[in-house]
């Protein structure tokens, strides 16, 4: 009962504060509402009984990502004057872009029945031990795989920012 | 189940309250201890021995004038200390301030939630205490604020990274991110800081740098920036933003002595034979003296030691603190290993 208030109020902040995301006029208020909506989504999966996945939601996106696109908001110092208005070809180009992601999202989505999750409390995939037993076990060569994709890119930033500092 | 309600909100009220009467007092006692550092004498007007000085602060807090600058953005220039100090209080949650106590023949345990991955949740709350600086510094629309909320941003992504490498291994050795679990481990004099002293410094380091303590407080440096992040702030805003700081002093002592010092641990904590309650409470007591401990230590320092300059502190936090706690994580996986 409790619980499914907290739901819709979840939802309510998190489809709230991705619209105002977009409506915004500062970019830092963006930035701040998209920060929002990450906590929501950590919110939701607490309400799942995956606390583990919630936190670790909140210290890599809230806390590090967000963190850092304020940081580099900031310093730009974007205001609303200074932005050019965009030609009419790139803004009808946007919408149709968006329009075949939104297409492509449904379609996807039409294929699923969509289940309901039996019981959240008896699920344990969202806990520490249980995740790290699959992702050890059942996708030990993926999971590997992907540090080392984020350890090329970690390299490639700090090449492309030595280049520049050479090339000065 | 009321009953066990009743005593969550009685025990969180009263970690409350004790957050912010500490706070209180820790400026009077920075205050003194500044004093003796310097072979002077303190605050001593405000009834004896000063104590009544943190009251009258805090009433010249209340009562000066309220500023906003023209150009702020008016609800996140108030939301910047409020958020402040919010997150400093939320991080007590997780903390297990003592044994068990024994009520009606019941257990009731001294920490507010026992939640299985409190570590992270520290973490957690870590990564976003940052938020209240920035979105302060930004909304004050001046240009020296900015740069600190900027600095405080950068320095704290910097010193996170080297403090969550430092828990690592406390984590490995535990093999637990609860921290009941790694309390309960520690028991009797088997501190975690006798088997991590490394660790145990790089967390030292990087709990200065997180809560903007002098050597690291570049955040509101001064001499070069007015006043930093809160140059535009006044009356009691502002003494959010400095009340803040004292309650991450807190806090921060208090982890570190979970983490590190063994909690509510002492030797020969068996051999008392006390009644559960006064258990309790003596192990309470042990853990208060080791946070102040930390709160002495943090005052010592930073009327001991000068400021880095800006390059000197990234250098300090990227190229020193974490290739050493890296170096820690793989020692302490070797080890591990090879006691298996």
């Amino acid at each position: 009962m409790f619980t499914q208030y907290i739901f819709y109020f979840l939802t309510v902040m998190a489809l709230f504060s991705a619209v105002m995301v977009l409506v915004s006029k500062k970019p830092i208020h963006s930035v701040l509402f998209l920060t929002l909506t990450f906590f929501a989504i950590a919110g939701h999966y607490v309400l799942l009984n995956a606390q583990f996945l919630a936190v670790v939601h909140v210290i890599v996106y809230a806390g590090a990502i967000m963190v850092l696109f304020l940081f580099t908001v900031m310093l730009l110092n974007l205001n609303k004057d200074e932005r050019s208005p965009k030609p009419l070809w790139v803004k009808i180009m946007a919408i149709m872009a968006g329009a075949m992601l939104l297409l492509t999202l449904i379609g996807v989505f039409r294929g699923y029945d969509i289940k309901t999750v039996n019981d959240p409390l008896t699920t344990q995939i969202g806990l520490v031990k249980e995740l790290g037993r699959i992702l050890y076990h059942d996708y030990l060569i993926p999971f590997e795989l992907s540090s080392v994709l984020f350890l090329t890119a970690m390299v490639g930033a700090v090449l492309l920012g030595k280049k520049e500092q050479i090339n000065k | 189940m009321l009953q066990q309600i009743t005593y969550k909100v009685l025990l969180s009220s009263f970690i409350l309250i004790m957050s912010l009467l500490v706070a209180m007092y820790s400026t009077l006692i920075e205050r003194k201890v500044a004093g003796w550092f310097q072979d002077r004498h303190g605050p001593n007007r405000a009834g004896p021995w000063g104590l009544l000085q943190p009251l009258a602060d805090g009433i010249k807090l209340f009562f000066k004038e309220e500023f906003m600058p023209n150009a702020a953005d008016k609800f996140l220039y108030i939301l910047g200390p409020s958020l402040t100090m919010f997150i400093a209080l939320l991080t007590s949650a997780v903390i297990p301030w003592g044994p068990d106590l024994v009520i009606n023949g019941q257990s009731v345990p001294l920490q507010v939630a026992d939640i299985n991955i409190g570590i992270l949740y520290i973490f957690a709350i870590v990564s976003i205490g940052v938020y209240g600086i920035m979105i302060g510094g930004w909304a004050s629309n001046n240009k020296y604020a900015l740069l600190g909320a900027v600095r405080a941003s950068s320095q704290m992504i910097s010193y996170e990274l080297a403090m969550s490498l430092s828990i690592i291994t406390i984590v490995m050795m535990t093999g637990s991110l609860s921290m009941r679990e790694i309390v309960a481990q520690q028991q009797g004099f088997h501190w975690n800081i006798l088997y991590q002293p490394l660790g145990f410094l790089i967390f030292l380091i990087c709990a200065f740098a997180e809560t903007n303590r002098s050597p690291f407080d570049l955040p509101e440096c001064e001499t070069e920036l007015v006043g930093g992040y809160h140059t535009e702030y006044s009356s009691m805003k502002l003494g959010f933003y400095l009340f803040a700081e004292y309650i991450n002093m807190f806090i921060s002592g208090a982890v570190m002595a979970t983490l590190f010092l063994g909690g509510y641990h002492f030797p020969f904590i068996d051999r008392l034979g006390l009644s559960p309650n006064a258990f309790a409470l003596v192990s309470f007591m042990v853990l208060f003296s080791k946070i102040t401990f930390f709160g002495f230590i943090y005052m010592w320092i930073r009327w001991t030691l000068p400021r880095f300059r800006y390059d000197q502190l990234m250098k300090l936090g990227w190229k020193s603190l974490i290739p050493l706690a890296i170096l820690n994580v793989v020692i302490t996986g070797i080890v591990i290993l090879l006691n298996k």
